[in-house]
């Protein structure tokens, strides 16, 4: 279970998150929605402890994120990039087989590529790709391979950074069902974020509305619609009229 | 009561000069946090030698073209300036020995220092500032993966040990073009000069030199290393990493040259 106690986040004078509190069960898919640049992604940094809330508690399994062996700790994880951020320097099988060619879960090198080729295969890429570097692969497959690196060594709790983003229907909807798959199958704990209202309704268990730097709202996905919450209301619709303004 | 507060046009010019010299000093600060983590993490596992292996290559091998050229080009010039300085008060022979011992004492670790800050400080800190603007280095710790022992570790180690391999290298090549332009060009007698550069030649100006190879090859990783992993963000982060990776290891290579020369040889 991640539990997130009244975080603040700021950068500078711009305050991001101010008073984040979220609770996601063990096994539980939550998507967190809600519009660009309201700190989504800064609440994944904080939970992985990339970036160090100023204020607030942040616990995964009833531990405290910042104590303890941090290896072991992210070793539970695997993340979704919003950018993907492969390493430019390794094959796309590198870069996916990434924590099974070092460290505890280190394993033989053709059985490490085995399991990259079939992560690869997963999220709907051939083993043709395996031997390029991402700098050869277009935007969508890049976010593809950054999937399949997420999700290499079997990690129990999985964060998505906008896994749909830049991809067209037919491989977003192949990306849905695989997170909805990794889930329900190997009963992972998994944080997504999106904008697409097809994928928060493929993904989601749960749903949670962040703006203005705290959660606005939080529900299941069946309770999403007509929950009467003007902010969700708003942005599962699509207007520009609204508690939200458009320029922010 | 207290210190009535310094007029407006004091203050001014004031905070003009202060803050930078605090910004200077903070950042003097976390380089030298920074050193000692990184040296730290030297002798302790896990190690990656793919990757110490591929900076031997990247920093020692690649170079070693630039460091001949500039050796070859300097020992060839400091030969016509000896033999024009010495032939004014008829100490032409003297050429061959001083042509050795500069390059082998200053002139074959300093260049070759500054040719490698060049092409290695500025790469590793673009290499590792644009992975830290693209979330790379994010993503290694989320792979946990210490992002200083998997990125700055090997390429210290890695200058650290190949920049003195680079230094006599170049020592020779420099004393080489001195003896190619002895013998073309200033009708030196090929043995005679040759014998002259080893019988004048110290073992102790040649491990000067390589010593202080080692130390500039540890400025420069350590360097780039350090302004990568604090570049700002965007393309401007990383191109203002890359420019002072480069000047801070320039000046502090011509700095500590001075001080390990004043070790090496006053008193
Ligand atoms: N390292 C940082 N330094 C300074 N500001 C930052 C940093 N990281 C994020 N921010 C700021 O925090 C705010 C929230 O950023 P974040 O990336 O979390 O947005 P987001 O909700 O993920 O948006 P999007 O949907 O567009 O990805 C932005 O205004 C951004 O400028
Ligand atoms: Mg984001």
């Amino acid at each position: 279970m991640i539990e997130l106690q009244d975080v603040h986040k700021a950068f500078g004078d711009k305050r991001v998150l101010c008073g984040v509190t979220l609770t996601v069960p063990k096994g539980e898919s939550m998507v967190i929605i809600g519009g660009s640049g309201t700190g989504k992604s800064v609440t994944l940094k904080c939970i992985l402890g990339l970036v160090t809330p100023d204020a607030g508690t942040i616990t995964v399994g009833g531990q405290p994120v910042t104590k303890g062996d941090r290896d072991a700790f992210l070793a539970r994880f695997g993340m979704l990039f919003q950018g993907a951020a492969l390493f430019d320097s390794l094959t796309v099988w590198q870069n996916v087989a990434f924590r099974l060619l070092r460290g505890a879960q280190k394993r033989a090198r053709a059985e490490a590529r085995e399991i990259a080729i079939e992560k690869l295969r997963r999220v709907g890429l051939k083993a043709e790709t395996a031997d390029l570097y991402p700098a050869e692969l277009s935007g969508g497959m890049q976010k593809r391979v950054g999937l399949a690196r997420a999700i290499a060594a079997d990690p129990e709790i999985i964060f998505f950074d906008e896994p749909t983003t830049g991809l067209d229907p037919i491989m977003a909807g192949v990306i849905n069902d695989l997170i909805r798959e990794i889930v329900v199958e190997m009963g992972a704990t998994a944080i997504t974020i999106t904008h697409d209202m097809t994928s928060v309704r493929a993904i989601a268990d749960d749903v949670a509305m962040l703006h203005d730097g705290v959660i606005q709202w939080t529900g299941t996905v069946a309770e999403m619609d007509g929950c009467g919450d003007p902010y969700v209301e708003q942005f599962i619709n699509g207007r520009a009229d609204g508690p939200i303004e458009a320029v922010r | 009561m207290s210190a009535a507060p310094a007029p407006r046009y004091l203050a001014r010019p004031l905070a003009a000069i202060g803050r930078p010299v605090l910004a200077g000093l903070a950042s003097v600060g976390r380089m030298a946090i920074f050193t000692l983590t990184v040296i730290s993490h030297l002798i302790r596992p896990p190690f990656y030698p793919r990757e110490f292996a591929h900076a031997i290559m990247t920093i020692g091998w690649y170079s070693l073209p630039v460091v001949g050229l500039t050796a070859l080009f300097t020992g060839g010039a400091l030969a016509l300036q000896i033999y024009d300085g010495s032939s004014r008060f008829s100490a032409e022979a003297a050429v061959p020995s001083i042509v050795a011992i500069g390059m082998a004492r200053e002139l074959g670790p300093v260049l070759g220092g500054l040719m490698v800050a060049a092409r290695v400080a500025s790469s590793i800190a673009a290499e590792i500032g644009t992975m830290k603007v693209t979330e790379q280095i994010d993503a290694l710790v989320t792979l946990s993966t210490n992002p200083i022992k998997y990125l700055a570790v090997p390429r210290v180690l890695a200058a650290t040990l190949t920049v003195p391999v680079l230094v006599a290298v170049g020592d020779s090549i420099g004393i080489m073009g001195g003896w190619l332009v002895g013998v073309n060009r200033l009708d030196f007698n090929s043995a005679a000069y040759l014998k002259n550069t080893i019988d004048f030649l110290e073992a102790a100006d040649v491990a000067s030199g390589i010593a202080k190879g080692a130390v500039f090859g540890f400025i420069i990783a350590m360097m780039g290393c350090f302004y990568g992993m604090s570049s700002g963000r965007g393309a401007q982060g990383v191109g203002k990493a890359t420019k002072l990776a480069v000047v801070a290891s320039s000046v502090l290579i011509l700095g500590s040259n001075y001080l390990l020369t004043e070790v090496f040889f006053s008193g």
